[in-house]
């Protein structure tokens, strides 16, 4: 049940990204990526990340790419139907590095001894039966990882900042 | 389980760089980032079940750091917007030779 | 007999060096200041003089076993090569020593006079000072290679010299016309240098004349090609066909230095060198016929030039270059001392006729000066009885001109006449026909110079003035201090031959009753006795008598007869004739028109030399210098560029081609750490 699950969202996925990367219409484009964050979502809770998954779809495909929406109809490109593919050399290059980075990859993580089991999936059930899925992102954030909190808020009032700034208009 | 995520996330990178390569429309080649960023946060999450909650914790803030970028990235595609009246990659050809 | 040590050699040289540094300076800083040179110019020259003339009592009074040589310092140590800076005296450079410095004092003290007016006062002394040391250099050097720095140093300063006055391009010209012409001598010279060393691995005088004998063949290739290449510097210096067309052009400069250089020293270098490589010269024969036929041609050649020229610079010029080819004959053919001893009147007769001319031209200089007009003070058309205003110039220049046409008991009459019989009687063996045409064109040649010089004194000094009625009120004769070295030489004019009368006269009637009878000859005898065994074991001994029969006596009272005839007869037609001013003259026409331009010569050498070698060189200079050299040159900066224009094509603003570019790097990382 969960592998068919898996593949189901799996295919999502990457017609999604496919659909992204293709599209001429922004708008679409962006649509697509919904799609495809839902599918990741779904994997999330797959994997037992579901704090992640709950993030994933809020944040991401809620706050991001909805800002992504604002922008293209600010900016009103979504009747812009023209193909803004590069040309003949561009795809083939294209092609080529997706083609050579994913065969990378892949080689490198089916190797025998890739990566070590580390029993990480117990050790998370344990935490979340302890102190729900929450807690058990939140207590190494707030333990282990707080100089790292503390600098990414410091991060995104940067942004908030800067991004201010940057599109003002000038008066 | 993780190995088949682990692919599914090279899958998706790969395609986000395709994207990143041959797509001109300045907020598209953002959507390709953004997917790329995602693929890599799938690997994470994939490979904390094998190694712990820390997977998840580094997720988290990739999100955050996505997030502001995104926000800062738009303002800057809206400014030059402003001066070019598109968002070309083309066009934005002023650090040429 | 003591043991002869000379005093203060090294003075003799070094004194004039000292006047051209302090004439050198004093014209950069005090150019105003004439005293300085009025002083310092003829006192170092006079100085030299006495310290010659004190050595050379000193070789008089002792017996000398072979030359003395005086080293100072060692200049050239290379392999088996050694070249000592060291001075030579023996009888030869004795001789020419006191020569060079006591016509040299004299003509310095001429010049006192002669450039009192000019601007460059400082210079002109500096520059004269200066070639009197080089000229020391050279007659005292002893190795080829310092006299051929003296060589060089002389020429140097003729160049100097004859472009004095280099604001007028003519002048300028002449200078440069003089150097080059004298390089190609030069060339010779060197090679000849080099072929000697690679011979005799030596080139000190001492060791190769001793050597000479024993490593060369008679007749053999390596000593003919040395000797010829010897005689092409000789040639290239002493103004012999076919290097002669600097010294005519030569005459751009002042009226002193073609008395000193282009009469009496420099022109004489080449005449030095063969004598003084005389044993050389005589194991090649053939040599011996090329150097003598050189002289008789030039002789007669310039002769007849020297028939049609206005100009009375240019005609003395040409008479120098005649005399030259007589010495050339002399020395040519053989006789060493007969040469050396023509060489010796000469410079005084000569150095007398150009200071002569110098006076008159300074004279109708100041003339013209007065009346402000611009003509030719050198055009003899312009002159014409100057006897009556500058009676002392016109006595001494008659007195040279006796002496250089061979009247008897004149200078020139020995000296010439003996290289005249020489010829003749060395006209033996295999030398029969050569030398009988040489006698024969040295004869005629000798009648030619007569006329000339005829010509020159007639035009110049009888007859009407042609020089206006308002100059002539300002015609006058020069200074003592001009007119006193121009006495002092027409008296060794006069007695200079009497030192080397030959023998044969010495002992006959009415031309005998003179002293010192072959002096010379004997005072060079040790200078010459090598070259002279040579000839006595390879040659035939000379006649006793010319080709054409009678001895040394009847050709020498036949020419002494033929001179005044042609004196006479010259007098008479030139005379006679109808001479305008050169404003008013007609060009001459016919065979004079080309004797008038010096047989076209010039146009000639432009022609077949000059141009091409123009044309060649601005074609390489088009060929390799533009399209080779400025080709690579700027290839490479061409090529940067290229470089630099495809680099920056990577620069193409384009966010995509970067993104792609980075990834290619990654691609590139991950292949290395993968696929290892």
């Amino acid at each position: 049940m969960v592998d068919l699950l898996w593949w189901v969202f799996a295919s999502i996925a990457i017609g999604g990204a496919i659909g992204t990367v293709t599209r001429k219409n922004p708008i679409a484009s962006l649509m697509f990526l919904v799609l495809a964050f839902f599918a990741l979502a779904g994997i999330y809770v797959l994997l037992g990340a579901h704090f992640i998954a709950a993030v994933q779809v809020i944040v991401y495909a809620g706050a991001i790419l909805v800002l992504f929406l604002f922008v293209i109809m600010l900016l009103n490109l979504g009747h812009d139907y023209r193909s803004d593919l590069r040309g003949g050399a561009w795809i083939v290059a294209g092609f080529v590095s997706a083609g050579v980075i994913g065969w990378a990859v892949f080689r490198s993580v089916t190797e025998p001894d890739a990566f070590v089991d580390r029993g990480g999936q117990q050790a998370i059930e344990a935490s979340v039966r302890e102190l729900n899925a929450v807690g058990a992102i939140a207590q190494p954030l707030f333990r282990e990882f707080v100089v790292a909190f503390e600098l990414t808020s410091i991060l995104l009032l940067v942004a908030i900042v800067g991004a201010v700034i940057l599109a003002k208009r000038r008066v | 389980m993780v190995t088949q995520s682990l692919v599914l996330a090279s899958i998706l990178f790969a395609v986000g760089t395709a994207g990143v390569v041959f797509r001109r429309n300045a907020i598209i080649l953002f959507l390709c980032i953004e997917l790329m960023l995602n693929a890599v946060n799938l690997a994470f999450v994939a490979l904390s079940t094998a190694i712990g909650i820390e997977g998840q914790v580094f997720v988290f803030f990739v999100m955050t750091v996505a997030a502001a970028e995104a926000a800062v990235g738009l303002a800057i595609i809206i400014s030059i917007f402003r001066l070019r009246e598109t968002v070309d990659m083309n066009d934005f050809n002023l650090l040429r030779w | 007999m003591p043991e002869f040590q000379p005093t203060l050699l090294w003075a003799v040289a070094v004194l004039p060096f000292a006047g051209f540094l302090i004439n050198g300076i004093g014209a950069f800083i005090a150019p105003d200041r004439k005293i300085l040179a009025t002083v310092t110019g003829p006192a170092v020259v006079g100085a030299a003089f006495l310290i010659a003339v004190v050595n050379f009592l000193g070789m008089r009074g002792a017996e000398l076993h072979g030359p003395i040589v005086e080293t100072y310092w060692q200049w050239i140590t290379v392999g088996g090569l050694r070249i000592d800076a060291a001075f030579q005296l023996d009888q030869l450079s004795m001789l020419m020593t006191l020569i060079v410095t006591g016509v040299g004092f004299l003509i310095h003290v001429f010049s006192v006079g002669y450039m009192h007016a000019d601007g460059g006062y400082l210079r002109y002394f500096a520059y004269l000072n200066l070639f009197i040391f080089f000229m020391l250099v050279l007659v005292l050097g002893s190795n080829f290679p310092l006299m051929f720095v003296g060589w060089e140093g002389v020429g140097l300063c003729s160049y100097l010299l004859i472009g004095f006055w280099f604001k007028d391009r003519e002048k300028a010209d002449a200078g440069k016309k003089a150097f080059i012409v004298n390089r190609i001598g030069d060339l010779g010279f060197m090679i000849a240098m080099f072929m000697l060393y690679a011979n005799v691995r030596s080139l000190d005088f001492v060791t190769v004349f001793e050597q000479a004998p024993v490593t060369f063949a008679f007749g053999g290739a390596a000593v003919t090609a040395i000797t010829l290449f010897l005689f092409l510097g000789a040639a290239g210096k002493s103004a012999q066909i076919p290097l002669y067309v600097w010294l005519p052009d030569a005459m751009a400069g002042p009226t002193p230095v073609s008395a000193l250089i282009h009469a009496a020293t420099m022109v004489t270098a080449g005449v030095y060198l063969v004598a003084r490589a005389a044993v050389l010269f005589a194991l090649a024969p053939v040599t011996a016929i090329v150097v003598a036929g050189t002289g008789a041609l030039t002789a007669l050649f310039a002769a007849t030039i020297g028939l049609a020229q206005y100009d009375i610079k240019k005609v003395l010029a040409y008479s120098t270059v005649s005399q030259l080819g007589y010495m050339f004959i002399g020395v040519g053919v053989g006789a060493w001392a007969a040469g050396v001893f023509h060489l010796m009147t000469h410079a005084f007769f000569k150095a007398l006729l150009f200071l002569g001319s110098g006076a008159v031209i300074h004279a109708m200089h100041e003339a013209y000066h007065h009346t402000h007009r611009h003509d030719d003070a050198q055009d003899m058309r312009n002159m014409g009885g100057l006897r009556r205003y500058m009676p002392i110039t016109w006595a001494t220049m008659w007195l040279a001109t006796l002496a250089i046409a061979g009247v008897w008991p004149f200078a020139g009459f020995f000296s010439k006449d003996e290289i005249i019989w020489q010829v003749g009687a060395r006209a033996v063996g295999p030398f029969e026909g050569w030398f009988t045409a040489f006698w024969i064109m040295a004869l005629v040649a000798a009648l030619l110079t007569a006329f000339y010089m005829t010509r020159l004194m007639v035009m110049t000094f009888h007859g009407r003035n042609r020089t206006g009625e308002a100059e002539s009120h300002h015609l006058r004769e020069v200074s003592p201090v001009m007119w006193v070295p121009l006495a002092i030489l027409a008296m060794l004019s006069v007695v200079g031959g009497w030192i080397n009368v030959p023998e044969a006269i010495a002992h006959a009637p009415v031309l005998g009753w003179l002293p010192s009878a072959e002096w010379l000859h004997e005072w060079l005898h040790p200078i010459t006795e090598s070259a002279e065994a040579v000839a006595a074991v390879n040659l035939p001994a000379a006649a006793e008598h010319a080709p054409f029969g009678g001895g040394e006596v009847m050709w020498a009272a036949l020419s002494f007869g033929l001179a005044v005839a042609v004196i006479l007869l010259a007098a008479r037609f030139v005379g006679g004739r109808q001479i305008r001013p050169a404003a008013q003259s007609a060009e001459p026409r016919g065979l004079m028109r080309v004797l008038y331009h010096k047989w076209y010569v010039d146009e000639i050498y432009d022609a077949i030399i000059i141009r091409p070698v123009l044309a060649t060189s601005r074609a390489l200079a088009r060929f390799i210098d533009d399209g080779i050299v400025d080709g690579a040159v700027n290839g490479v900066g061409y090529a940067a560029r290229a470089l630099g224009w495809v680099g920056s094509r990577l620069q193409t603003g384009q966010l995509n081609s970067y993104a792609f570019a980075v990834v290619g790097g990654v691609l590139l990382l991950i292949a290395l750490v993968v696929l290892r």
